[in-house]
Order: structure tokens, then C-alpha cells, then sequence
């Protein structure tokens, strides 16, 4: 009920660009960060290998499959 | 204005839970079609076993479908939470006078196009037994390139697009935009090598249901980011509104 006297025009900003120069550390450390999660889904242990073995492939073997991720 | 820090750690979270209505949908329509590719590669037990049916099995198939599929999917949703956030925060107020909430949807149908349909016509996912271990190097480098081609032809478009607005209008140069885009897309998949290693007799329908699963995998997942991101991030705006408007009123 009272929502609907609000002045709507006034509630939703114009959109205000989040300067980029602000963007740019967070995109290296997000980057960064979803490379490293990227690359435990979807190659390690298939074409490269930090740890030995198969346990980290054959554990998210299903999701690997499934997201797309080129696999055995 | 929106920080980006907090908008990192809003797509993070709201890819957390992406990743958990990736893993419902997986769990029940892609499970099907991984068990029934597991046992046709068991039933020509002649060929190499994969750990899947073997009795020296790493990870059993109970984990591997439940624990091992929810964690490959949560955090496979906050790696793309975390990259659409940054996206996000890149496009919102440059991309035209779209809101949060429709810059939301709009990055989020972006990325689910450029990183997900488009790689999967050319390179569509395989279920289990169906690849070739020797080309997996290639498979691999194949995807992620035709991943990068996909987002920065995508790119390219939307500045293509842009450069035409003022020129033909919103409508018209949007749909030149997008023709451009599915004709450059056309070219490059044309010239890349074609992958065909499932094997023959593999029953058509299980590879079907899979590749399908895999895709509505991607679309749960890049619409759940798109639209949570949004209500959220929008709601957060409102509520800074009013209170900016709150004490003025008041006076
Ligand atoms: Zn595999």
C-alpha cells in the first residue's frame, strides 16, 4: 500500500559506472582465483597434473563430464 | 556506487548458489544418462577401465555422483560467480541505461551464450567412455579456445553494436550485431577440426540425454547467477536510495 505513493521515478538510480581503475585489482584477484578453481574441475590430472594420481579426476569425474570439460 | 569488492563477494556467493541448483539439475537428469555410458563402456569390458566399474576403484560411483558432483558444481559456480561479478561490475552504466537487474541478465545471457551454447555446437560434452585419452591435449586446447573465440567475437559484437545505435537505433543495431556475430561464429567453427571419437553402436539416445543435461546444467547455472545477482545487487541499490532520500524528506 505504501509502496505504491512512493515517488518511483526517484527510487531506481540512473546506472553509475564502478570506475574501472576500482575494478581492476579485484579482477586480477578474482581472475586469479577462478582460474585456480577453473583448473581443479575441469583439467587437473587430465592434461596436466599437480598432484599425482587420479583421486581429484576420478572425485569430480561426473561434474567434469557434465559442465562440458573435454574428459576421458 | 557499488564497490567492486562487494559486488566480487556477491557473485561468489550467488554462485555458491548457482552451483547448488546446477548440482539438482545434474543430479537429476545427468546421472541417468553417466550411468547408463558407464555401463555400456562395462559391458565391452575388453577396453581399458577407467576406475568407473573396476574393483581397484579410486573414488566409488556413490561419491562420484553425490559428493564428488555437488563439489565439482559449487565450486565451479563460485569460479563463475566470482568472473560474472567482474563482468558485471565492467558493464553496468556502459553498456546503455539498463539497470541492475537487466545488466544482470543481460551478462548472465551473454555469458551462457559465449562461454557455454556456442563452445558446445562445436565441441558438445561427452559422457564417460566416449573419448580418446591420447587426444585429450587437443580436446582440451580445442574447448578453451573455441571458449575464448566465443566471448571476445562476443565482445566485439556488442562494441559493434554500440558503434551502430546512435546510427540505425536500438532495435536494428542490435539485430545486425547479433548477425554478425552468428556469421563470424559460422566461419570459425567451420575452419576448426571436427572431434568425432564416440565410439560406434554408442546408443544414440544416452549420448543425447547427456548432452542435453549438459546444457540445461549451463543454463540452470548462468540463469541462477544472472537472475539472484540481480534481485540482489538491485534490491541493495533500492535500499541505498531511500536512505540517501529519507533525511531530505524528513527536513
Ligand atoms: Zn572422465
Amino acid at each position: 500500500m505504501a509502496d505504491v505513493s512512493l515517488p518511483t521515478p526517484a527510487v531506481v538510480p540512473a546506472p553509475a559506472a564502478v570506475p574501472l581503475r576500482q575494478i581492476l585489482p579485484w579482477a586480477v584477484f578474482g581472475a586469479l582465483l577462478a582460474a585456480v578453481l577453473l583448473y581443479f574441475v575441469g583439467v587437473e590430472q587430465g592434461v596436466l597434473s599437480v598432484f599425482a594420481g587420479e583421486t581429484v579426476h576420478e572425485f569430480v569425474h561426473d561434474g567434469r563430464h557434465l559442465l562440458g570439460f573435454p574428459c576421458h | 556506487m557499488l564497490s567492486a569488492r562487494s559486488l566480487l563477494v556477491r557473485g561468489m556467493l550467488v554462485g555458491l548458489a548457482a552451483g547448488a541448483a546446477a548440482f539438482l539439475f545434474a543430479s537429476v537428469f545427468g546421472e541417468g544418462p553417466i550411468g547408463q555410458a558407464i555401463g555400456v563402456e562395462a559391458a565391452h569390458a575388453a577396453g581399458h577401465s577407467h576406475g568407473e566399474s573396476g574393483e581397484h576403484e579410486l573414488v566409488s560411483r556413490t561419491v562420484q555422483s553425490t559428493l564428488g558432483l555437488g563439489t565439482a558444481t559449487l565450486v565451479y559456480g563460485v569460479a563463475l560467480g566470482g568472473l560474472f561479478a567482474l563482468a558485471f561490475a565492467v558493464a553496468y552504466g556502459r553498456i546503455g541505461r539498463f539497470g541492475a537487474r537487466a545488466t544482470a541478465a543481460l551478462v548472465a545471457l551473454g555469458g551462457f551464450l559465449t562461454v557455454a551454447f556456442v563452445p558446445s555446437l562445436k565441441y558438445p560434452a561427452n559422457p564417460p567412455a566416449t573419448g580418446n585419452p591420447d587426444t585429450l591435449g587437443q580436446r582440451t586446447g580445442m574447448y578453451f579456445l573455441m571458449i575464448v573465440i566465443a566471448v571476445a567475437v562476443g565482445l566485439l559484437a556488442v562494441s559493434f553494436g554500440r558503434w551502430l545505435h546512435p546510427r540505425l537505433g536500438g532495435w536494428n543495431a542490435t539485430i545486425l550485431a547479433a548477425v554478425g556475430f552468428v556469421a563470424v561464429i559460422a566461419v570459425v567453427q567451420t575452419a576448426l577440426p571436427t572431434i568425432s571419437e564416440v565410439p560406434d553402436g554408442f546408443p544414440a539416445l544416452v549420448l543425447w540425454d547427456f548432452r542435453l543435461a549438459s546444457l540445461g546444467t549451463q543454463l540452470v547455472t548462468w540463469a541462477t547467477l544472472g537472475l539472484l545477482f540481480g534481485a540482489l545487487t538491485e534490491r541493495r541499490l533500492r535500499v541505498r536510495t531511500v536512505l540517501a532520500a529519507e533525511p531530505a524528506a524528513s527536513v
